[in-house]
């Protein structure tokens, strides 16, 4: 049960987590193009969520194998978008 | 006693491999990854429904972002609770732990209320108005099932964090019982800032 790593830096986290989310909503409000926009988005999302998952559920001191079975769901989106994008005419 | 079965009761059962302090902790990292792909079926779901609509609204006009954003910065901030908790068990200070878990729970709590504020304007005003009504529009649809099946999220994990809270309060549960509710309040605060990101910004 006791764990050997040292604890992370959680406020610094948490002072990354808020910085990131600002920008984020700054972001959308930018004379850049729609496409840009939406990189930039998709970008910061996935930062602060690795974040999380790293620091807050401790991904980052655990064996690499776990941080496999975490990774498995967007193994998943990316399957779900390949298979669907073909049935979708915009 | 034979020897035996004192070595029997003493020993732990085989220690699995991935998270060697406690089954449990597998468990629950199996589950999210189970239900992440829940969430991810969703949120692609909507995105290519989205993309193959002529007339999709833009989201950050017809929703506004200020209660969200405000409720993303709650959920993050609980999520930081919800870490303290974990460190003040793990230092054996129970009243610390009792306070941040406390203040976990507050903020689930208050994000869920928020959350039905929210809905109700939207139900009752805003999306009528705009014309992107429940029987009019997928956007309605796809909208309130995936905050939805995030809220549920959310109920769950405020009754779990109290449950937790309860039978540590009385000794049963320990710092062990209390990562493991942490790592599911962690990954509904993921997942919010994902939904928030691809509903309500993008």
């Amino acid at each position: 049960m006791a764990t050997t790593h040292a604890e992370p830096n959680y406020m610094g986290v948490f002072w990354w987590l808020l910085a990131l989310t600002i920008i984020e909503i700054a972001v959308i409000y930018m004379p850049i193009a729609k496409l840009i926009i939406v990189i930039l988005l998709v970008g910061l999302a996935l930062t602060k969520a690795t974040l999380v998952a790293l620091y807050f559920m401790h991904l980052k001191f655990e064996r690499a194998t776990l941080g496999w079975i975490a990774v498995t769901p967007l193994l998943l989106c990316l399957f779900l978008i390949l298979m669907l994008s073909p049935d979708i005419h915009p | 006693m034979s020897e035996a079965a004192v070595m029997h009761v003493s020993a732990e059962p085989a220690e699995t491999p991935l998270t060697p302090e406690s089954w449990g902790k597998l468990g629950m990292w199996l589950f999210l990854a189970g239900d992440a792909m829940s969430f991810g079926g969703l949120i692609v779901g909507y995105g290519l429904l989205r993309h193959a609509s002529a007339n999709w609204p833009v989201p950050s006009a017809v929703l506004g972002i200020n209660l969200t954003a405000f409720m993303t910065f709650l959920l993050i901030v609980s999520s930081v609770t919800m870490v303290q908790a974990l460190s003040a068990i793990k230092r054996g200070d129970m009243p610390g732990f009792k306070k941040f878990l406390w203040l976990t729970i507050l903020g689930g709590a208050g994000f869920l209320g928020l959350q039905a504020y929210e809905w109700t304007h939207l139900i009752g005003h805003t999306l009528p108005e705009a014309g992107f009504s429940f029987s009019t529009h997928l956007f309605a649809t796809t909208f309130f099932v995936l905050t939805g099946f995030h809220g549920m999220h959310v109920t769950g994990g405020v009754i779990y964090n109290s449950c937790v809270l309860a039978a540590c309060s009385r000794g049963r549960y320990g710092a062990k019982h209390v990562e493991i509710a942490g790592l599911y309040w962690h990954f509904v605060d993921l997942v919010w800032i994902l939904i928030f990101t691809f509903v309500y910004l993008i």
